[in-house]
């Protein structure tokens, strides 16, 4: 068993479907914060046999909650105070998105006025689909 | 400030207003021709369609109003690089409602976004074109005294054709519909119209031969095989002739039928139908004009007002 050291302040995100830690690192943009992350990958769990976990040491104010219940709202957020968890967040699947991911339809607007946001918006809640604001186009999740 | 991008923009009491002012406009032209007398329309299309600007410019004038613009994309400032949001905000210094057309998508949207007048889809690529959508319910409701009840056959080109995937999404918001969708098997319906279908619990049937459908139709929707929807030209000339019909196949179908085509024709409408009077296709095209005076009067918030310009 891998141990990896508890965190006194920051944030840690459990019950990540495996292998999209990686992923959800990315779209975060932890790769620009100048603090400790830790990538668990494929451990083990009673509910979901296996999952990734990712454990942050920054300011909470700094975790994009939208992002994170786009990429999977059934995450767990856990806000860690003095070592102990203090909060437990509840994700919601956004109305929208915006610059999160890319309009690929080479037929929108966005694809040639460079300026543009690339606004997605939740078009069927059940279905959990996102449709591109300007042309409409369904984004698939298994592109992230 | 009210805009049009797509037809269920407007709420089923919204367009049954639309079109009782369509109606009185068929009926009675002179009452309107100084509703928007000192208006004037800016038609901004940067792809050619000659139809639809011109249907734009006959309505505008009919109202008394001006028309200005361009027509394709190289006689505008987008040739220089500049911006639709810029466009559209120099051009909502220069008139008081905008038509436009683009071959990219959202583009009007985009417009709108930034526009100080109100902006009318005119078509944006292959996604929407909401006022062809607005004539054809027009038509039918015109021709057919109601918009509910009906078994639609749309056929031909349905994967990639722009106003079928509009009408239906409009037609699906009425009671009692049944759609049957005829083509070829490389230009069907795609399935995200069909789950909506399914989801709403509205009937449809997705067959092959148009003859078999015929006697059940109380309207056929035909649409040609566009040329520039194809990145393939054999595939183009293998599928343009598919389904054509002619005077014959008329005769298996209903009195009281009605044939729609959003226009322009090649050949999948055979010329010997157009003398049927159950051709409305050329009627169609003058439902155009009036639903477009009628959209131009509502977005301007002169509908109603009519009387005071004369």
């Amino acid at each position: 068993m891998l141990n990896v050291g508890k965190i006194e302040e920051g944030f840690v995100l459990d019950h990540i479907q495996a292998g999209m830690a990686m992923s959800i690192y990315h779209h975060l943009q932890l790769d620009k914060l100048d603090c400790t992350v830790a990538i668990i990958k494929n451990a083990r769990s009673s509910k979901m046999e296996k999952k990734d976990i990712l454990k942050v040491e920054c300011d909470i104010d700094m975790l994009d909650l939208d992002v994170l219940g786009f990429i999977d709202h059934n995450i767990t957020v856990n806000v860690i105070k003095n070592g102990i968890i203090v909060e437990k967040k509840k994700l919601h699947l956004p109305a929208q998105i915006r610059n999160v991911i890319f309009c690929r339809n080479p037929r929108c607007i966005t694809s040639i006025e460079q300026e543009l946001p690339h606004i997605f918006v939740l078009a069927d809640k059940a279905k959990e689909i996102y449709r591109c604001k300007y042309c409409e186009e369904k984004f698939d999740k298994r592109t992230l | 400030m009210r805009h049009l991008m797509n037809p269920l923009d407007f709420t089923v009491e919204e367009l049954d207003a639309l079109f009782d002012l369509a109606n009185d406009i068929e009926r009675d032209m002179p009452k309107y021709a100084h509703a928007c007398a000192g208006k004037k329309l800016a038609t901004c299309f940067y792809e050619p369609s000659t139809r639809t600007r011109l249907s734009f410019e006959a309505a505008m004038l009919n109202l008394g109003g001006s028309v200005l613009g361009f027509s394709d994309a190289n006689s505008s400032s987008a040739a220089k690089g500049e911006s639709v949001a810029d466009t559209i905000r120099i051009i909502s210094c220069y008139a008081d409602i905008c038509a436009m057309r683009h071959p990219k998508e959202g583009a009007p949207l985009v417009a709108a976004e930034h526009s100080g007048i109100p902006v009318i889809n005119a078509g944006d690529g292959g996604h929407q074109h909401p006022t062809q959508t607005l004539t054809d319910l027009l038509t039918i409701r015109s021709l057919r005294g109601h918009l509910d009840h009906l078994t639609i056959g749309l056929c031909g080109d349905l994967k990639f054709g722009r106003t079928v995937h509009s009408l239906i999404n409009a037609l699906s918001r009425y009671e009692g519909m049944r759609f049957i969708f005829i083509s070829p098997d490389e230009l069907r319906i795609p399935d995200y119209i069909t789950e909506m279908l399914r989801d709403k619990g509205i009937p449809y049937e997705e067959v092959i031969r148009l003859e078999d459908m015929l006697p059940q139709l109380d309207i056929l929707y035909m649409t040609r095989v566009q040329r520039e929807r194809f990145f393939n030209e054999e595939d183009y000339i293998r599928l343009k002739d598919f389904y054509i019909l002619n005077k014959k196949k008329m005769r298996l179908a209903p009195a009281d039928m009605l044939v729609l085509h959003p226009l322009p024709r090649v050949n999948e409408i055979s010329v010997d139908v157009d003398d049927d009077p159950r051709a409305v296709y050329f009627k169609q095209a003058q439902y155009g004009v009036y639903v477009r005076m009628a959209l131009i009067l509502t977005l301007l918030g002169l509908a109603g007002k009519e009387e005071t310009k004369c």
